[in-house]
């Protein structure tokens, strides 16, 4: 009885102690990618699931970007708050600047013995999500930047060599496209497009305080002559039946060009899959086109997209799980796969030369271009911007470009409402987020 | 011996304590939290606080999109409450006096009560859309320059139809069930006095009616107000250039898509005082002229 009693604490304490030495970390992963990127999250999620057996990584898809930083800020004041968040780069700031309320990146990195230098990652993702210091907040997850399509078969019907490389040689093949019988352009995300990458492919400021790096207490640029000329051109092209509105949903406008009355579209260059699938036309995809009467050479673009943040609060083990999956993420191996099977851009120059080592781009050339145009040399406002309340910002982009468009205001009193509007919202950002 | 009778049972409050509490956790508690939150400037995370009193009040009155997102508003419940009230009536009028086949056309008319506000505007988006919209190839081949994407009175008059023909059948319900309650002997009787069936419909059924009028001029404001979201979203966004912005849109952008707590808590007030308000004034001066 005695023995049979002793032994069955043996086994217990055995099964206890093999538990123990089994025990599996959870960790969880809250984003915002679905269809085919969601399942390529998944993809990844599983195959670092599947590289080591110490942590357990569970992703769930919570919405769109919006959806996800809401359900991510509901779940932090409930204080069960996920280890990784997907936050889009019009939300970075609120997470930013909320002191407290994310591990930086590149601390959780450094701390947890991993090896970090920023000058691994493309220099136009590097600073995106970082501080002003430099130093990085966000890890860069899904990463797209602005590019031209175009119709080929168009351009040619039209007697147009070259896609445009400047808005003034837009100007000149314009008509010949209308002659030919298409909308010569059409554009997917007016703030993102034609007012922020205006700003870094131009170098010029957005905002005052470094473009919002330094403080929060900042003020709007918007309201300058540049983008104002910018504007009033489109509001000519327009009327002249040049440019083609199809509303502010980003499929709509895509799809003029899909369906072939739109001859080329601006997008994102993580569009190139979807376009291949959908188009029955051969298309050729070149850098986001600039005005030479303001630069002559032009500078890189922003990246749009979203990047992971690590929310405070959890344990350093969990943190040393979160330190894994990001350096899993940014593996070559990893970025090459997402790079590849998404169209987002890779961030990293050793995964950039590893998709140019394995003849990534002799198959999908149109990959390459997007990763060309962040190569491109940076300028002084180049590296990004960091406004609060610039989800509402964009609303009054949109809400002000669309009264333009439809006559309902003049250029000169539409971006004065935009600076009167974005100023407001900035000053009440300052005045929380101190 | 008999319990005395004012002493009363405790079973009825067990009976309406589902209800009670439902009330409390799904209505009170968050509308009190949101009184609470008007009165604070809060980062999203919820880290720093600090208690501003009616400042965030200020700054929303002091917005000029504010205003035009009030005066939208009740425009917009107004056009939704006029006409949606009109034609029901007329339907169910109509539907009333049908002899063969008077089931299939109820059914019909009513079945659209059935589809959620979201699944309506999911619906008229496919209806309008510039490339596969069946009605906006129709606007546009009959001469009309349509293009809600671009154009506010036609954006208005996209979301004002679907919210329309989405509460047509809540609307029809009652008002054949109204006329049907209106009793034989009265109509026969004005028969004999009056033959014209229009001044008839107005002398006599119209004002046997109010009572169902009244309360659904009541419940369509409400509609108009809070329920029209769904078909906002997935039509226009509020757009464009703001145009069909509603007060409950506006509260959706601010709070939960742009993280400004303390700024939508303060419209989510004053909307919850706005329609109280109205209501009041519905019940004080049209409730007067109803006759029950």
């Amino acid at each position: 009885m005695k023995t049979t009693f002793l032994k069955a604490i043996a086994v217990a304490g055995l099964t206890a102690s093999s538990i123990a030495a089994h025990a599996v970390t959870e960790l969880t992963f809250w984003h915002a990618m679905a269809g085919r990127n969601g399942e390529m999250v998944t993809t990844i999620v599983n195959q670092f699931n599947e590289s080591q057996s110490e942590y357990r990584l569970t992703a769930i898809n919570k919405g769109g970007y919006e959806d996800t930083m809401t359900a991510g800020i509901a779940a932090f004041r409930a204080r069960n708050a996920p280890h990784i968040i997907q936050v889009f780069d019009a939300g970075a700031a609120t997470i930013i600047n909320a002191k407290g309320a994310v591990y930086p990146v590149q601390d959780l990195l450094e701390d947890s013995g991993a090896a970090f230098d920023k000058n691994d990652y493309l220099s136009g993702v590097r600073y995106f999500y970082a501080d002003s210091d430099g130093k990085m907040i966000g890890m860069p997850f899904n990463s797209s930047t602005p590019l031209l399509y175009y119709n080929k078969e168009a351009l040619k019907k039209a007697g147009i060599a070259e896609p445009p490389a400047t808005w003034e040689e837009f100007e000149t093949i314009a008509p010949k496209l209308k002659a030919a019988g298409y909308t010569a352009l059409s554009q997917s995300h007016s703030p993102w497009i034609f007012s922020e990458n205006f700003h870094s492919r131009h170098n010029l400021p957005m905002a005052t305080g470094n473009n919002g790096y330094d403080t929060t207490d900042v003020k709007i640029l918007y309201n300058n002559d540049a983008l104002k000329m910018h504007w009033s051109k489109v509001k000519d092209w327009l009327d002249e039946g040049y440019y083609g509105y199809y509303g502010r949903n980003w499929g709509d406008n895509q799809d003029a060009f899909v369906q072939g009355k739109v001859a080329m579209w601006l997008g994102s260059s993580g569009s190139f899959g979807n376009l291949k699938q959908t188009t029955d036309f051969e298309f050729g995809t070149t850098f986001l086109p600039y005005w030479s009467n303001l630069i002559d050479e032009p500078k890189s673009t922003f990246i749009g997209g979203a990047a992971l943040f690590s929310f405070s609060g959890h344990s350093k083990d969990e943190y040393k799980g979160v330190a894994e999956f990001f350096k899993f993420l940014t593996s070559p191996e990893t970025q090459l796969l997402w790079h590849k099977e998404t169209g987002y851009v890779a961030i990293t120059n050793a995964a950039y030369d590893l998709a140019q080592k394995t003849n990534l781009y002799k198959e999908m050339p149109d990959a390459e271009v997007g990763m060309l145009q962040l190569s491109q040399e940076s300028g002084e406002w180049s590296k990004g911007y960091r406004l609060g309340y610039y989800v509402q910002i964009r609303e009054s982009l949109f809400k002000n470009y669309e009264r333009l468009l439809s006559g309902q205001t003049s250029v000169d009193s539409a971006f004065h409402a935009i600076e009167q509007e974005s100023n407001r919202l900035l000053r009440r950002f300052n005045a929380t987020y101190k | 011996m008999q319990s005395h009778p004012f002493k009363h049972s405790w079973v009825p409050y067990i009976f309406v304590a589902p209800q009670i509490i439902i009330i409390l956790i799904f209505f009170l508690w968050p509308a009190g939290q949101a009184v609470q939150q008007s009165f604070y400037r809060e980062d999203a995370f919820g880290l720093s606080s600090e208690f501003v009193g009616f400042l965030n009040y200020a700054e929303v009155l002091d917005d000029p999109e504010y205003t035009s997102t009030v005066l939208f508003t009740l425009l917009f419940s107004a056009l939704v409450t006029v006409f949606s009230i009109a034609l029901s009536l007329l339907l169910a009028v109509q539907a009333n006096q049908v002899i063969r086949g008077a089931d299939t056309y109820k059914t019909l008319l009513m079945w659209a009560y059935a589809i959620a506000p979201p699944a309506a505007g999911l619906i008229g988006g496919l209806l309008f859309s510039p490339l596969v919209g069946d009605l906006y190839q129709l606007l546009n081949n009959i001469g009309f320059d349509f293009n809600h994407n671009r154009n506010s009175s036609d954006a208005i008059f996209v979301v004002v139809l679907i919210a329309v023909w989405k509460q047509l059948s809540i609307n029809f319900i009652f008002f054949l069930s109204g006329l049907q309650s209106v009793p034989n002997s009265v109509l026969e009787a004005a028969r004999i006095d009056c033959p014209g069936a229009i001044k008839r419909f107005w002398t006599i059924t119209f004002p046997l009616l109010a009572p169902t009028t009244f309360f659904l001029l009541v419940i369509n404001t409400t509609y108009a107000f809070f329920e029209t979201f769904g078909i906002i979203d997935l039509t226009t966004k509020g757009g464009p250039g703001g145009s069909t912005t509603t007060l409950v849109y506006k509260i959706y952008q601010d709070g939960f898509l742009g993280a400004d707590f303390g700024g939508s808590s303060a419209q989510s007030v004053m909307l919850m005082v706005f329609v109280v308000v109205l209501t009041v004034f519905q019940f004080k001066f049209i409730d007067k002229k109803v006759h029950y």
